[in-house]
């Protein structure tokens, strides 16, 4: 785990590097996490990976979150894991949501870590985020002609409304 | 006095006394020898023949000899390997014959909640069951969804197959899905067929129906076929 400052300085190297790439550092729980410029992801995964002093070379886990209302709206999470100091850090994209029932995009790291093909696959199945250049994208958990991203905020919980005697008045004509 | 009322009901009495079944028995070696005539064997057949219609006799055999198919689905399918056991012991209603196959079943308990991914599985191991055939939803989420009301589980069975008994839990205790069990032979000996398979557009979804369709359907195409080659004039 690198620490506050040693996050700080990962941080500054990567601006150098990469101008405006790391938007923000947060180091809690004593994990340490970059924002970084969704355009940027892959710059910023490919200095992390093969920077010596660096090299962050597993990808553990690549997940999204859905942060609504807060803006931008989608983080996906890229849990970097450097196997002999067993130092961990994670990279979030922020990825805004474009609107108009269009569907966000980011790069894919498939390039650079071909673990991340099958769980960017899940991400784009539960969350509708698109990856750039992913080799195979379509649903991987939910059936291929489902409609709709079921892990989003603003996804309708689902189910039927049970009825109990306590509100059965309140569901008009629930009998039918 | 429930007893003896049930004795008075019933057409086979039993004999009173050593006297009575000692004549009995050498009446029936008489009719076996072909020497009884008359009274006596009017006699004969009134005290040792039950009258009843086939389709009786054949649905209480049906209900006595169930094999339910080897199929679990989540959670509730725990409490369902445990009525084999020989603590709740099915063996006791003749359905003991786990059936690894849908062909060979004819019984299947839904023990868990269905996922959409799931549901036409079942389906078509529903439709590979041979008739007669009859289907349990053990527990809240195949009956009704359950704890489960988000975008990946069917909100109950019965939207996609006709099911013959729910069973309310979660899960079920042993007991309750052998008594749902009773529910269901005390059915099939009533009434086998609610129409419930009709309603779910399961009547003739067997696999040799549908060839049977198919054979049928490619005979007419063959006749039309024939027609239009009888009248064609020729070349």
């Amino acid at each position: 785990m690198p620490d506050a400052p040693g996050l700080e300085l990962i941080a500054q190297e990567l601006n150098d590097a990469h101008a405006g790439a790391v938007i923000e550092t947060y180091h809690e729980h004593e994990q340490a996490c970059l924002i970084v410029d969704p355009g940027q992801v892959l710059a910023v995964l490919g200095w992390l990976r093969d920077t010596p002093g660096e090299e962050y070379r597993f990808l553990a886990s690549l997940h999204a979150a859905d942060y609504l209302p807060a803006e931008p709206r989608f983080g996906v999470h890229y849990e970097l894991l450097n196997m002999h100091r067993v130092e961990r850090l994670r990279v979030r994209a922020a990825v805004a949501d474009p609107g108009d029932g269009e569907l966000p995009e980011l790069d894919s790291a498939v390039e650079l870590f071909p673990t991340a093909e099958f769980q960017e696959r899940e991400v784009y199945d539960f969350f509708g985020i698109v990856f750039r250049g992913h080799p195979d994208l379509r649903r991987i958990l939910m059936p291929e002609e489902y409609v709709g991203w079921p892990l989003r905020r603003d996804f309708p919980v689902g189910g039927e409304p049970v009825i109990f005697t306590h509100n059965e008045r309140q569901v008009p004509r629930w009998y039918e | 006095m429930r007893r003896e009322k049930i004795r008075a009901l019933a057409p086979l009495e039993q004999p009173r006394s050593a006297e009575e079944l000692r004549v009995r028995q050498l009446r029936a070696r008489d009719l076996l020898r072909g020497d009884l005539e008359g009274e006596d064997l009017e006699k004969h057949v009134e005290d040792s023949v039950l009258a009843t219609s086939l389709e009786k006799v054949l649905n209480w055999g049906r209900s006595n000899a169930i094999f339910p198919a080897t199929f679990g689905l989540a959670c509730c399918a725990i409490e369902m390997m445990s009525i084999v056991s020989p603590r709740y012991d099915i063996a006791r209603f003749g359905a003991e014959a786990m059936r690894a196959s849908p062909r060979q079943a004819d019984m299947l308990i839904l023990s868990g909640r269905v996922s959409i991914k799931m549901a036409p599985v079942v389906r078509r191991l529903y439709d590979q069951m041979l008739e007669p055939k009859w289907v349990i939803a053990m527990g809240a989420c195949s009956s009704s969804g359950g704890m489960f009301a988000n975008y990946a589980v069917v909100q109950g069975a019965d939207k996609f197959m006709p099911v013959d008994i729910h069973v309310p839990g979660c899960p079920p205790r042993p007991e309750a899905l052998l008594y749902g069990f009773n529910k269901l032979q005390r059915m099939i000996r009533g009434n086998p067929d609610p129409g419930w398979r009709t309603r779910h557009n399961a009547a003739g979804t067997e696999e040799w129906a549908r060839e049977e369709a198919i054979v049928a359907g490619g005979m007419e195409e063959y006749e039309r076929a024939r027609q239009i080659a009888l009248e064609a004039p020729d070349a």
